[in-house]
C-alpha cells in the first residue's frame, strides 16, 4: 500500500482520568473507505473527535504527512481533514444555503461557488430546500446538509459520525449510497457506525473497537466473516 | 404633569434609550459569539468619550498608548501560544496588528492632533484609536480560556473591568470632560426643542442598526460570526476560527462603545468611571433581550432610558435602585421562560 | 475529618495577639482578613459547592451591619441582643431575595444578583433611617461585662472565634445528607432530582447559609469600625468577595481564610507600595487587582488551595467514619401485586416541537420481572424513561404504578414511590467518592435536616444511611473502589455506581439505561446475575440496552421502540425472529 492519507499511531484519549480510547492504531489510505464499528461507549466517537482535534490526542496523528497534533481544529479542517459529527452541529437558525456557504469559509469564493453547484447535484433535496432554514430540515436533509457542508471545504478525507443515526432504513441507504459515490470521487471516507451491516458493506477495511481498543481490523469482507463479529453486531 | 414635561422628559429617555440601546446590542453580539458577558464595555463607552473629548481639546489622548501597550501584551501572547508549532505567516501578521498597527495609530495621531481639527476628524481617530482595544482585550483575557464557562468568563470580565477602569483613572484623571456637540443646530418640535445631538444620536443609532444588520445578513464574515453564536462546534468544524470570530465580536464592540461614548460625552460630563453605569443599564436591556433577541433588546433599551428619565423626574434619589430592580422581574420571567436545560458544566 | 490541623490553626490565632513585638497594624489587617473569611466561607458553599454565584453578598453585610447600627445608635439596644437581629434579619433579606434569585437558571443568577446588588447600595445610601451616604457613627463596642472590645486586638479574638466556629459548621453541614444534596446541585438537577433531592429548597437553604455568615461578618464590622455606611456593601466589595473566594479556591472552607488573607495582604501591598514607586495618585491597586484576576483564572482556574494542599500529600481516608453495623433502614412494603403492575404506561406520548418522540406507547413491567426496551439509537427510549421518572411532562396517555398514577408527578415524589433509575450519561459527581454519590440515593430515606448536621446531631441517621450505601456498593461488587473519587473510575464502573445508588433508594422497579455498556465480558456475567437476583427478590426491572446477547438471555420480555412507536412485543426468542425487528434494527440490508 502506497503512504497513507491518514496516519493513526498509538492513540489515546481521556476524560479526566478515564481513557476512553487506549493505544489505538489505524490508517486510511488514498481513496479508501475504512470503517470502525463497535458498539455504543467503545470510544469510536471520541476517536474521531481527537482526529479533528475536538478532543486532546496523545500519540502520533499525521495527514497527507503533516503532524496534525499541534494544530487547532479549524487549522485541521484547512488541511483538508473534515467532520460530519454525530450530532450534526448545523447552524439550526440559518438557511440551507448559508450552511453550505459557511462551509467553504476557508475556500476562495470562485471555487466556493463551483463547489456549491456540485453539492446541489449531489443533493437535489437541498437545492429545493435552500432558502428554509436548517433547524426545519427532516433528519434525513440535515444529514444530507451537514455531509454537503463537510464537502464545501473540499475534504481529501471525510469522516461522517453515525451518519445512519435516527433515519429510517430506506434514507440510510441513500446515505450509504453517497458514501460510495464519494469514493468514486476522489474523496476517502472514515465511517463510524453502529449499523455493522451496512457499514461493512460500503467499507474496504474495517476496525472493530471494543471498550477502547481495537480487537480485529482487516478488510471487510474478512471481518464481517469473523464469527465475534457475525455474533455481536450483526445478530446472525 | 403638563405635555411639556412629558414630552421632555420622553426625549430624555428616548436619547439615552438609544444609546443603551447601542451598547445593548454590542453585548448581545458579544454573548452571542463569545459566551463572553462584556461587563468592560462600559470601558470602552469611557474610553471613547474621553478620547473624544481630549482630541476635541487639542492633546494626545493616553488611549493611544494604551493601544500599544496592550498591542504589545497581545503579541506577547501570539508568541507564548506559537512556541510549539511555529510558522511564519501568523507571526508577521501578529506584528503588524499587535505592534505597528497601533505604532502606527500613535504616530498618526500625534501628527494630526490639534484644537482646531474638523469635529468629524475627531470622531474618527476617537473610533480608530479605541476600536483595536476590543479584539487586543479578546485577545488578552478571553481567548487563553474560550472553553471556560460562561461563568468563569464572567468573572475574568469583573477583572478585566476593574483593570481598564483602573488605566481610565491613569491616562485620563479624576477629572471629567464633556466632548463639543456633533452638531449645533436644533429644531422645534411642538413646544418641545430637540437638540442637534439628539438628532446625531437618533441619526447614529439607526444607521449603526443598519448597518450592523447588512453585515449580518449579507457578507460570509458577518454570517460567520452568526454561525458561532448558533453553534460554536459546527463553526469550528466549517474552518471558522473562534479567535477570530471573538475578535471580530470585540472589534465591533469596541466600535459599538466608543461611538456611544462620542455621542452622550456633550450631553453629560464623563469620569473615568462613568461608562461602567452606562454600560450596566445597557446590559439591563441585553438582559431584557435575553441575551439573544437583537430588536427586544433595542425596545428595552427605550424603555430602560424612559424608566430613567421618569425616575429622575419624580423620584431621583432612587432612579438607580429603580433601574436596576426592573432587572429583577425580567429576570425571574426569562428563567421561567428558558427550557430546563441540564448544566452540564461547570 | 481529621481535627489536629483545625485544632493547630485556632491555637496559632490564638496565640499570634501575644507574640512579642506584633505591630497593631498587622492585628487589623488579620481582623479584617477574618470578616472578609466569614462572607467568603458562605460563598464557599453558595457558589464553589452549590454553583450559586453570587455578585451580592456585600448587602447581606450590609443588612447584619446596619440592622446593629440603628438597633444600638437609635433604640440603645445592647450589641450581643442585635446580634441575632442582625441574623434575622440578613437571613431573612435572603428568602426574600433568594425565592426570586435561586429560580434564576444558568447565568441569569449572577447578573440577577449584580441587580439587586446595585439597588440595595443605592437604596442603603439614600434612606433617611439609614443616615443616606454618611451612615451612622457612634456604635457601641461589643462588651462583656466591664471588658470593651473596641480595640482591634481585643475584638480579633472574638472576629477569629466566629470565623473557626462558621468553618467548622459549614463543614459538617458539608458532610451530611443535606451536604450531599447540596453538592450534587452544581452538576445539574436531574440526578439529584431523581433521588428526592428538593433542589430549589436546598439552593434556598445555601442561600440563607452564606447570607447569615455575611450578615455576621457584617455585625462584627459595625462593632470593629464603630460607624456604617453605604460603600463596603456596594458591588465592588462583592465582587471583592467572590475574588476571594475564587483565589482561594471556590469549593474548599479553608481555601476561604487563605483566599481573604492573600487577597487582603495583597490589597494592603498594593494600595501601600505602588503609589510609592509609581508617584501617581491613581488607584494602581484596581488594575493590579484586576489584571491578577484575570492571570488566576487562565493559570490557576482551581484557586490556591488544592495547590497547597497538593504540596502536602495525605493518606487517603480508608473507611474512616462508616459505621457498617449501624441499624439497618427500613425497607419498603413488598409490593401489593392486587394494586397493579409496578409500572403500567398506557398510550404515552411525548412531542418535541413537531417530531413526535415518543407515540402513543403501551407496555407494563410485573413484580419479579425484566423488560427489555430496544431499539434504534433516537427511537424514544431514554425518552421513554424520562416520561416515566418524571423528568420531561407527558403530552398524553396516562403511566401508573401500583395503580397509582404518576404522570405529572415530580422526580421526587415518583422516587418516593418506589422507582429508581440510571442515566444513560453518567450523572455522578466526579470529585465526590463513590460511598458519597451512592449514599445520595438515600436521600429519602434519611430525615436529619440542615440544622441537625450543622451541629452533628445527625450522626445516627448519617451512619444508617452511609450503612446502607456501603451494603449496596458491597453487593455491586464495588467495594474496592468505595472511598475512590467516582470520577476515577472507568465509565463502566461508573454505572455500575449509579445501580448502587438507585438500590439505595429501596426501589420496587429499578429503571436501568444502557447499564452494560462499556463493560468487560465478566462484569456483564455478573451484572446479569446481580439483575436475576433482584428479580428473584420480587423487584421489577425495566432494561434499555444495546447488547443484545446480554438482553436476550435476561429479559423475560422485550419491547421494541421505532421512530417513537412500538414495533414489536414478545418473549426474547418470538422478538429475535419477528421480521420488523430485524429491518428495524440490524439495519437496511437485512
Amino acid at each position: 500500500m502506497s503512504e497513507p492519507l491518514l496516519s493513526v499511531v498509538r492513540a489515546s484519549v481521556a476524560y479526566g482520568n478515564v481513557e476512553a480510547v487506549r493505544s489505538v492504531s489505524l490508517d486510511v489510505g488514498q481513496n479508501e473507505i475504512v470503517t470502525i464499528i463497535g458498539a455504543n461507549g467503545a470510544g469510536k466517537t471520541t476517536l474521531l473527535n481527537a482526529i479533528i482535534g475536538i478532543q486532546r490526542l496523545k500519540g502520533g496523528l499525521t495527514f497527507g504527512s503533516r503532524d496534525l497534533t499541534t494544530l487547532e481544529i479549524e487549522d485541521r479542517v484547512a488541511t483538508g481533514l473534515c467532520l460530519v459529527p454525530e450530532h450534526r452541529e448545523l447552524f439550526g437558525a440559518m438557511p440551507v444555503e448559508d450552511n453550505l456557504r459557511l462551509g467553504g469559509f476557508r475556500i476562495k469564493a470562485a471555487q466556493s461557488a463551483a463547489t456549491l453547484e456540485k453539492v446541489f447535484a449531489l443533493f437535489p433535496r437541498l437545492k429545493e430546500r435552500r432558502r428554509q432554514l436548517a433547524g426545519t430540515l427532516s433528519g434525513g436533509e440535515q444529514q444530507m446538509l451537514a455531509m454537503g457542508r463537510a464537502l464545501m471545504g473540499h475534504p481529501r478525507l471525510l469522516m461522517l459520525d453515525e451518519p445512519s443515526l435516527g433515519l429510517a432504513p430506506r434514507i440510510a441507504a441513500d446515505i450509504f449510497r453517497t458514501v460510495a459515490e464519494l469514493k468514486r470521487s476522489g474523496v476517502s471516507i472514515l465511517l463510524v457506525e453502529q449499523n455493522a451491516r451496512a457499514a461493512l458493506q460500503v467499507a474496504d477495511r474495517a476496525y472493530v473497537m471494543e471498550l477502547g481498543e481495537f480487537i480485529l481490523d482487516g478488510p471487510a469482507d474478512e471481518v464481517a466473516a469473523d464469527p465475534r463479529v457475525a455474533a455481536s453486531y450483526l445478530g446472525v | 404633569m403638563d405635555t411639556t414635561i412629558l414630552l421632555f422628559l420622553l426625549q430624555d429617555g428616548i436619547t439615552n434609550g438609544a444609546i443603551y440601546a447601542l451598547l445593548g446590542l454590542a453585548l448581545v453580539l458579544v454573548f452571542a459569539v463569545t459566551r463572553v458577558i462584556l461587563i468592560p464595555q462600559g470601558e470602552f463607552v469611557t474610553f471613547g468619550a474621553l478620547t473624544y473629548a481630549t482630541l476635541a481639546a487639542g492633546k494626545l489622548p493616553g488611549t493611544v498608548w494604551l493601544a500599544v501597550l496592550m498591542g504589545a501584551i497581545a503579541f506577547a501572547f501570539d508568541l507564548w501560544s506559537m512556541r510549539l508549532s511555529f510558522r511564519l505567516a501568523p507571526l508577521l501578521r501578529s506584528v503588524v496588528l499587535n505592534l505597528l498597527l497601533p505604532l502606527a495609530i500613535l504616530a498618526l495621531t500625534s501628527a494630526v492632533v490639534g484644537p482646531t481639527n474638523a469635529i468629524a476628524m475627531n470622531v474618527l481617530l476617537s473610533l480608530v484609536i479605541v476600536a483595536p482595544l476590543g479584539p487586543f482585550l479578546y485577545r488578552i483575557v478571553y481567548q487563553p480560556m474560550a472553553e471556560a464557562s460562561v461563568l468563569t468568563l464572567l468573572i475574568a470580565s469583573v477583572g478585566a473591568h476593574f483593570a481598564l477602569l483602573g488605566l481610565g483613572l491613569v491616562f485620563f484623571g479624576a477629572e471629567g470632560l464633556r466632548g463639543p456637540a456633533l452638531s449645533s443646530a436644533s429644531v422645534t418640535l411642538g413646544p418641545v426643542p430637540i437638540s442637534g445631538q439628539a438628532l446625531a444620536v437618533y441619526g447614529v443609532t439607526t444607521g449603526l442598526i443598519v448597518a450592523l444588520w447588512l453585515f449580518f445578513g449579507y457578507t460570509l464574515y458577518g454570517k460567520a460570526l452568526r454561525a458561532t453564536a448558533v453553534n460554536r462546534i459546527g463553526a469550528r468544524l466549517a474552518g471558522i476560527r473562534t479567535s477570530l470570530s471573538g475578535q471580530l465580536a470585540f472589534l465591533l464592540a469596541a466600535i459599538i462603545g466608543a461611538v456611544s461614548g462620542i455621542l452622550i460625552v456633550p450631553i453629560t460630563t464623563i469620569y473615568y468611571d462613568t461608562g461602567f453605569l452606562i454600560g450596566l443599564k445597557g446590559f439591563v436591556a441585553a438582559i431584557i433581550g435575553g441575551l439573544v433577541s437583537y430588536p427586544l433588546t433595542a425596545l428595552a433599551a427605550i424603555l430602560v432610558g424612559c424608566v430613567e428619565a421618569f425616575s429622575s423626574f419624580y423620584a431621583s434619589n432612587y432612579k438607580e435602585a429603580i433601574v436596576f430592580t426592573l432587572l429583577l422581574p425580567v429576570l425571574i420571567l426569562r428563567s421561567l421562560a428558558a427550557p430546563a436545560v441540564e448544566e452540564e458544566h461547570d | 475529618m481529621r481535627r489536629w490541623p483545625v485544632l493547630l490553626f485556632a491555637l496559632a490565632i490564638a496565640v499570634i495577639p501575644f507574640v512579642p513585638g506584633m505591630p497593631p497594624f498587622w492585628l487589623v489587617l488579620l481582623d479584617n482578613i477574618g470578616l472578609a473569611a466569614l462572607v467568603a466561607i458562605g460563598l464557599v458553599i453558595l457558589t464553589g459547592v452549590g454553583g450559586l454565584t453570587s455578585f451580592g453578598q456585600a448587602a447581606f453585610c450590609g443588612f447584619g451591619a446596619y440592622t446593629t447600627a440603628v438597633l444600638t445608635t437609635s433604640y440603645g439596644l445592647s450589641p450581643w441582643l442585635t446580634l441575632p437581629a442582625s441574623l434575622v434579619v440578613a437571613g431573612g433579606a435572603a428568602v426574600l431575595l433568594g425565592l426570586i434569585t435561586v429560580r434564576l437558571s444558568g447565568h441569569y443568577l449572577p447578573l440577577g444578583t449584580i441587580a439587586w446588588g446595585i439597588s440595595l447600595y443605592y437604596i442603603f445610601g439614600k434612606v433617611e433611617l439609614l443616615g443616606r451616604h454618611d451612615g451612622i457613627s457612634g456604635i457601641p463596642p461589643l462588651m462583656i461585662g466591664q471588658i470593651a472590645f473596641a480595640d482591634p486586638r481585643a475584638i480579633y479574638f472574638i472576629i477569629w472565634l466566629a470565623v473557626i466556629v462558621a468553618a467548622l459548621l459549614t463543614m459538617n453541614l458539608l458532610d451530611s445528607r443535606t451536604g450531599r444534596a447540596v453538592r450534587a446541585l452544581r452538576r445539574g438537577h436531574v440526578a439529584a432530582e431523581a433521588f428526592g433531592v428538593p433542589t430549589a429548597k436546598m439552593k434556598l437553604l445555601v442561600f440563607i447559609h452564606a447570607a447569615v455568615l455575611a450578615g455576621l461578618s457584617g455585625w462584627l464590622y459595625a462593632h470593629f469600625q464603630r460607624a456604617v455606611n453605604p460603600t463596603p456593601f456596594g458591588l465592588n466589595a462583592g465582587i471583592e468577595y467572590l475574588f476571594i473566594a475564587v483565589v482561594g479556591g471556590a469549593g474548599y472552607v479553608w481555601g476561604a481564610v487563605l483566599g481573604a488573607g492573600v487577597v487582603t495582604v495583597l490589597k494592603e501591598i498594593l494600595q501601600g507600595a505602588l503609589p510609592a514607586l509609581f508617584n501617581v495618585q491613581a488607584q494602581l491597586e484596581t488594575i493590579v487587582f484586576g489584571v491578577l484576576l484575570v492571570l488566576l483564572l487562565q493559570v490557576a482556574p482551581g484557586g490556591l488551595w488544592p495547590r497547597l494542599t497538593a504540596l502536602f500529600p495525605t493518606r487517603s481516608p480508608g473507611g474512616v467514619g462508616v459505621v457498617t453495623d449501624a441499624e439497618p433502614l427500613a425497607a419498603r412494603q413488598k409490593s401489593d401485586a392486587a394494586a397493579g403492575p409496578l409500572l403500567e404506561v398506557q398510550k404515552a406520548r411525548k412531542q418535541f416541537g413537531g417530531v413526535v418522540a415518543v407515540n402513543d406507547v403501551s407496555f407494563e413491567v410485573k413484580a419479579g420481572e425484566i423488560v427489555a426496551l430496544i431499539g434504534p439509537n433516537g427511537a424514544g427510549k431514554s425518552t421513554m424513561f424520562n416520561l416515566i421518572t418524571g423528568v420531561l411532562p407527558a403530552d398524553g396517555g396516562q403511566i401508573s404504578t401500583q395503580g397509582q398514577r404518576i404522570d405529572g408527578a415530580t422526580p421526587q415524589h415518583i422516587v418516593r414511590l418506589g422507582i429508581a433509575r440510571t442515566f444513560q450519561h453518567v450523572k455522578l459527581v466526579p470529585d465526590m467518592t463513590v460511598l458519597e454519590n451512592v449514599a445520595l440515593g438515600t436521600h429519602t430515606r434519611g430525615h436529619a435536616g440542615a440544622l441537625a448536621s450543622l451541629f452533628r446531631l445527625d450522626r445516627t441517621d448519617e451512619a444508617r444511611l452511609l450503612g446502607e450505601a456501603v451494603r449496596q456498593i458491597e453487593r455491586v461488587g464495588l467495594a474496592d473502589r468505595m472511598y475512590q473519587p467516582a470520577g476515577s473510575l472507568p465509565l463502566g464502573q461508573q454505572r455500575i455506581v449509579e445501580i448502587a445508588r438507585a438500590l439505595c433508594a429501596d426501589p420496587a422497579l429499578l429503571l436501568l439505561d444502557e447499564p452494560a455498556a462499556g463493560l468487560r465480558h465478566m462484569e456483564k456475567q455478573n451484572l446479569a446475575a446481580l439483575l436475576r437476583q433482584l428479580r428473584s427478590d420480587g423487584m421489577g426491572v425495566l432494561l434499555v440496552e444495546h447488547d443484545m446477547g446480554f438482553v436476550m438471555e435476561l429479559a423475560d420480555r422485550v419491547t421494541v421502540l421505532e421512530f417513537g412507536t412500538k414495533i414489536a412485543e414478545g418473549v426474547p426468542d418470538a422478538i429475535k425472529n419477528d421480521p420488523a425487528v430485524i429491518e428495524a434494527y440490524l439495519g437496511i440490508a437485512a
